[in-house]
């Protein structure tokens, strides 16, 4: 075996594995249990009251400013992981830039603190 | 002919699933208990008994639990997406277990030895939003969906911090690989050379956002009982909820075991002499993990619950400020002083 196959093949085997433990477990109570649907049982669930309206509804636009925001740091820490690893190697040049990138996302995030894309209430 | 295929491959090929299916099932029976010593830990914090019907002590109550969440009834909503709304606790649980391919138990006790073990890690978790989210939506019902909004946005915020503590401990390791990363804790100073030490802020940050992450109490905002009825679970039943708690308890213990590695020094012995380091290192990382898990169930038994705005706030305003400081501060202590090289 090759030395990539080596390292990866494992991790998909163990994937595999928990995919059948979990599988096996969502399909065993259509298989035993007992079974009585009616139509009360099979509506969504709103307090005892029946469902008045679309669960797809509008929702507040926040949610989706912070998932905006949320693109923007992971990918400066995935941007970040090569360069905390080769970090002994990267030198005055590396170390230097990489204090400037941040620099700028620091101004960039208190621009957004500012402008309040970081309040809820 | 055949004799070389069975050398070769299939026997190796066995041996990989054997391996994998010991290290989930022991997974599965040690998750099993913790989930009891939770539940003791939360009664005997508030004076109660506990689960003590089941077995001597109540110890044989998470079995006789799976039993029950197997022979109830599972229901499948009818306005509900089917296929998504069986997928997602799939995912859930899937996403969950798969993180533990890459923990190393002890030195060499790893499914998956790669190199990139840390990225691993931060993808699978990452990814863990989507079963919460699909399982929200696919519900087609008003609590599940606004449990799903809440928790996928509380899961994204710390995922942040938890990205930069892991970047400030990977600046002193220089490795992506965990058991590399053990291995740099091996000091001659024993528990006072591992890492929780000098990135004590991250440690702690580390700590509240792993809470955070896996949805734990006092962040368990998603499956608010007083508000949200149950969150994002509200019509699960049966064993696609059952594969939901299964999933946040794997995780919990993925963070746990994670906080041990990154910052407890994993498998190493806290006392770097002779009769403690005769204890094989598979004892002590376990002794880490429930000392973390203790942790984490103490909190859940005296800690009030956070309000949504000021977890946003705690998040957004707190932990990424410091956590991004304290990178800038590892990485020109690390350059300006040569520590640790």
């Amino acid at each position: 075996m090759n030395a990539l196959l080596a390292d990866y093949l494992p991790l998909a085997i163990f994937i595999g594995v928990a995919l059948v433990i979990g599988l096996a477990l969502l399909i065993a109570p259509f298989l035993v249990a007992y079974r009585s649907p009616d139509a009360e049982k099979l509506s969504a669930y709103e307090c005892g009251f029946n469902a008045f309206d679309d669960a797809r509804m509008k929702f507040d636009v926040r949610f989706y400013l912070v998932a905006i925001l949320f693109i923007i740091f992971d990918l400066e820490v995935a941007f970040l992981f090569p360069w905390a690893v080769a970090f002994r190697d990267v030198g005055d040049l590396g170390f230097w830039s990489m204090m400037l990138f941040l620099g700028v996302l620091t101004i960039g995030f208190v621009y957004e603190w500012k402008k309040g894309a970081l309040e809820w209430d | 002919m055949l004799q070389e295929a069975w050398t070769s491959w299939l026997w190796p090929l066995l041996l990989m699933v054997l391996q994998s299916a010991l290290v989930l099932v022991l997974l599965l029976v040690f998750i099993a208990f913790y989930l009891l010593a939770d539940r003791k830990i939360w009664a005997a914090v508030q004076l109660r008994r506990g689960p003590n019907v089941v077995g001597p002590f109540g110890l044989f109550q998470s079995f006789a639990d799976l039993l029950k969440f197997v022979l109830k009834e599972p229901v499948i909503p009818s306005g509900a997406n089917k296929g998504v709304f069986l997928l997602a606790p799939l995912v859930t649980a899937v996403l969950a277990l798969a993180a533990w391919a890459v923990i190393p138990f002890q030195e060499g006790w790893v499914i998956a030895d790669i190199n990139v073990g840390v990225l691993y890690i931060f993808a699978i978790s990452s990814l863990g939003v989507y079963g919460i989210i699909m399982g929200g939506w696919s519900s087609n019902s008003k609590y599940p969906f606004l449990g799903a909004l809440r928790s996928a946005a509380q899961m994204v915020s710390y995922e942040v911090s938890l990205g930069f503590v892991i970047i400030s401990v990977l600046l002193i390791v220089g490795s992506l690989n965990l058991s590399d990363i053990v291995r740099a804790q091996d000091t001659p100073y024993g528990a006072l050379g591992w890492y929780w030490l000098p990135l004590f802020p991250m440690f702690v940050i580390f700590f509240i956002s792993a809470l955070a992450e896996t949805n734990r109490p006092p962040f368990d905002l998603p499956e608010a009982e007083s508000e949200l009825v149950a969150g994002f679970a509200v019509e699960y039943s049966s064993t696609p909820y059952l594969l939901f708690m299964l999933g946040e308890y794997v995780a919990i213990m993925g963070m746990c075991s994670l906080t041990a590695i990154l910052f407890m020094g994993g498998w190493l012995s806290p006392i770097p002499f002779a009769p403690f380091t005769w204890v094989p290192g598979v004892i002590w990382f376990l002794l880490k993990v429930s000392l973390v898990f203790f942790m984490i169930a103490m909190v859940k038994a005296f800690v009030p619950r956070y309000r949504y705005d000021q977890l946003m706030r705690l998040g957004w305003k707190v932990f990424l400020p410091i956590s991004l400081a304290m990178v800038v501060i590892t990485a020109a202590v690390l350059h300006f002083t040569g520590w640790g090289a």
